[in-house]
């Protein structure tokens, strides 16, 4: 989501990286730039007067003065400052000593919060908790029914009131508690209904349910496009019922989410999640130190560590391993690759988390269903083949091309591109920078 | 060459992704001893899930009868609808306050030009036509010799106006048969709930409505929209969750034809502007409208008055997709100031045609830019 922001960052970095030293007139401009890329990512404006006055500070002082490499200085200020204003580290959720542990959720209509609730409960019952969603929005029309459909999906139970049972937010939180303790979960999330800070009736009914759940997470779920109101939605809640944090939705989108920048800043509450895409694992905890390096376009390596963990098995990464350092990678290797990192994410998500990418690569949209293609120019391909591709002549390839529905064209191109590849990895894995030699990429 | 771009991408991704494999690995032997990951199952079984959903027939009757009752209670004790202004007058006392600085001020200095352009950026009209518009009236200030911080003030409401110039803000029938309305964008934004209020508003004056649920994916979307049909006394077409959305528009289309109903409203699954896959499916109900020459007349984007210069984004996306006619501004009864669509419509030339400001089905306004102008500089 901060894709534009770290693009912003990156063509001033650039031009600065040709200069010696930085004159005042380098830091002010450096600071505009920086200014406007907050202001059109929508940090607030408050924030970003701030922020740009800490950077200024440190970037006139001593210590980039006697840096022998006056920008990365600067880089390494912006993104310390970046880290600051996001919160220094990854808060969790406080569990009660006495279950059960209390988990509501309160934002605006359309924040995201049904599905968020949904997805939390999926993640910490992954984690061996037992958790209960509770449905305390009687406000929307069939949000009931939207979060009993999502918690037979997971496989959580829902709490809601039955016919006949009194039909208000507050009576549902109340009786929520013997459900969970008849159903023996130890972490209940409430759901609560979408409402507008200003809406008083509504703000009170939040303030009730609150006295009656006493949550031991108060959350509020904002909307990654959000702009400049996001501090004051903020601001609002933390009044009414007490924030002890922020789930971050939607940030799969391409808005830059100065959301997540100014709410921390403003209101001082760490966000702890952020929901990263349409289906019910896309949930994740939130890690400042990563969201900064992604800001400035230095990748998300851990993340992507943690996907790969996630998706290749220890003997995978192991065997892996071998067949790179010896050379061996056949076109067979390679479709398993692909698969195993097909099952990481969209590849588009990956590469953004690749540090060093270029940004011409990082913006082009990667068309899934391409990637098929590839896997048929490999499948129609005899295991000889496969081995040792010098073996596929002109009539190979054109019975490749034909069996895969394909051209010789692409076949070539498949095969030039393995070539350069098994280069890549072999000169890798004896521990040499890839030059990325792979021919047409453009490289800055 | 563009057919060859995803091996490439996929060779170097594969690359590195072996490596980082191999980092990760090494990693996660040395700390595996010390802690326990949380290591979530990343791929879903979607298999088992259609199985689950299928089977999983909740009595969407008595849920549809138990919020029924409890939204029509909540309607009860609704207030009077508000007109635009008064709406709007939380927004004005946050700009007015922003401004009085200004106003007050005898002489304009670059401070006060800025605390200007801050206040409309804090409004979320965005950097480039906050600062377009200060530096346009910071000209004409400068010809007329205008020096008063209030007077500036009457040249930025000419400004804005300017920007807002008149558009056709008329939601266009189709000449003959059955007039398709279309509402996009992206997730939670109120495209569901913007629909129930033109159903019932439309209905009222006496059309015939059908209401395609074409959000198949969210759950419970259908049912949200069948109440809100029920309410309305339209007729709801639907398919099961997870169903083709193209099935449902074509028989939404089918029965508005053999019905003789005079208006259909197509209600999309929230999409972001950033999923190719989505955004094709959403060319693709076009498509399957536009089998019926000329019934389409309005692709209505659905924007949230809390939307930042995403917002903006969003419009040039869906708008590139499926030719967006107008903006639905919704939830503008909160503080926000939804002055992304001053930056939409200067930018893009798409006007807003619709204001939503509250729950109940009276809660839908049109949008009047002189009101919207004036409402700003409180009068």
């Amino acid at each position: 989501m901060f894709d534009s922001l770290s693009g912003r960052f990156d063509a001033i970095f650039t031009r600065m990286r040709g200069r010696g030293r930085l004159s005042d007139a380098d830091i002010d401009e450096i600071a505009r730039e920086i200014r406007l890329a907050l202001l059109e990512a929508d940090v607030n404006v408050r924030v970003v007067k701030d922020f740009i006055s800490r950077i200024k500070e440190r970037a006139t002082g001593a210590e980039v003065a006697k840096s022998l490499t006056p920008a990365q200085q600067v880089i390494k200020i912006v993104h310390e400052e970046l880290v600051a204003t996001l919160g220094s580290t990854t808060v969790k959720l406080t569990m009660n000593p006495k279950p059960p542990t209390v988990v509501m959720l309160s934002g605006l209509q359309g924040s995201g919060k049904t599905t968020a609730a949904a997805k939390l409960a999926r993640l910490l019952k992954s984690q061996g908790l037992q958790p209960l969603l509770v449905a305390a929005d009687l406000q929307r029309p069939a949000a009931v029914e939207q979060l009993r459909v999502l918690g037979k999906r997971i496989d959580v139970p829902v709490f809601y009131a039955k016919e006949g049972s009194p039909q208000n937010a507050v009576d549902v939180a109340l009786s929520a508690f013997d459900e969970a303790a008849r159903l023996g979960r130890n972490v209940m999330i409430v759901d609560t209904a979408g409402r507008l800070q200003i809406d008083e009736a509504l703000m009170d009914e939040l303030v009730a349910v609150r006295d009656i759940v006493k949550p031991t997470n108060s959350l509020l779920v904002v909307d990654a496009m959000t702009g400049q109101e996001a501090v004051n939605i903020a601001v609002a809640f933390d009044q009414a019922i007490g924030l002890d944090g922020v789930i971050l939705t939607k940030i799969d989108g391409d808005a830059r989410g100065g959301a997540a920048l100014s709410v921390k800043a403003v209101v001082g509450k760490p966000i702890i999640y952020v929901g990263t895409g349409e289906t019910l694992e896309d949930f994740e905890p939130f890690h400042p130190d990563r969201m900064a390096s992604r800001i400035l376009g230095m990748g998300d390596v851990l993340s992507l560590i943690e996907k790969a963990e996630a998706a290749f098995s220890a003997e995978d990464a192991q065997a892996a391993e071998e067949k790179m350092r010896s050379g061996q990678f056949t076109l067979d290797d390679f479709l398993d690759q692909m698969q195993q990192v097909r099952k990481m994410g969209p590849i588009g998500n990956i590469m953004k988390m690749l540090p060093g990418v270029p940004k011409e690569l990082k913006g082009a949209e990667v068309d899934e269903s391409q990637l098929g293609r590839v896997e048929a120019i490999i499948r129609s391909m005899t295991a000889q083949e496969r081995r040792d591709p010098s073996v596929i002549n002109g009539s190979r390839r054109s019975r490749i091309a034909k069996g895969s529905g394909t051209s010789t064209q692409e076949v070539n191109a498949l095969l030039k591109q393995f070539k350069t590849v098994q280069q890549m990895m072999k000169s890798m894995s004896q521990g040499k920078k890839p030059r990325l030699p792979i021919p047409g990429m453009p490289i800055r | 060459m563009s057919n060859l771009l995803p091996v490439l991408i996929v060779a170097l991704v594969i690359a590195l992704v072996a490596a980082v494999a191999v980092i990760g690995y090494r990693i996660a032997l040395a700390r595996r001893s010390q802690s326990t990951l949380l290591a979530p199952a990343l791929l879903p079984n979607l298999a088992e899930e259609q199985v689950e959903d299928a089977d999983g027939g909740l009595d969407s009757k008595s849920v549809i009868e138990d919020v029924l009752e409890e939204a029509t209670k909540a309607e009860a004790t609704r207030p009077d609808p508000l007109r635009l202004r008064d709406r709007l007058g939380r927004t004005r006392a946050a700009f007015a306050g922003a401004l009085a600085g200004v106003s007050g001020r005898s002489s304009m200095d670059d401070d006060a030009w800025e605390s200007l352009e801050e206040a409309l950026i804090s409004a979320d009209v965005g950097v480039s036509t906050a600062t377009r518009l200060v530096e346009a009236v910071r000209a004409s200030a400068k010809t007329a010799k205008i020096k008063d911080g209030s007077e500036v003030e009457g040249l930025l409401r000419r400004e804005i106006a300017l920007l807002l110039s008149p558009a056709d803000r008329t939601l266009q029938m189709a000449v003959s048969g059955p007039t398709v309305w279309m509402f996009v964008g992206v997730n939670g934004v109120g495209k569901t709930t913007t629909i129930a209020k033109l159903a019932t508003r439309e209905g009222a004056a006496g059309r015939h409505v059908v209401l395609a649920a074409a959000d198949t994916f969210r759950a419970a979307a259908a049912e949200q929209l069948g109440i809100w049909a029920e309410r309305s006394g339209a007729t709801l077409v639907r398919g099961d969750e997870g169903a083709d959305p193209g099935s449902v528009v074509f028989n939404a289309m089918a029965s508005a034809n053999s019905r003789g109903a005079d208006l259909v409203l197509v209600d999309t699954a929230g999409r972001l502007h950033t999923k190719v896959n989505l955004m094709e499916e959403l060319k693709k109900l076009r498509r399957i409208v536009d089998k019926t020459p000329d019934a389409l007349t309005e692709v209505i984007l659905v924007l949230d008055a809390t939307t930042g210069q995403n917002g903006l984004t969003q419009a040039r996306e869906f708008a590139a997709a499926v030719e967006v006619t107008g903006v639905a501004l919704t939830k503008l009864d909160g503080t926000a100031k939804g002055g992304i669509v001053l930056a939409i419509q200067s930018e893009l030339g798409i006007p807003v045609k619709i204001v939503g400001v509250g729950e109940g089905p009276e809660d839908l306004i049109p949008f009047d830019p002189e009101e919207f102008a004036a409402a700003l500089f409180g009068e």
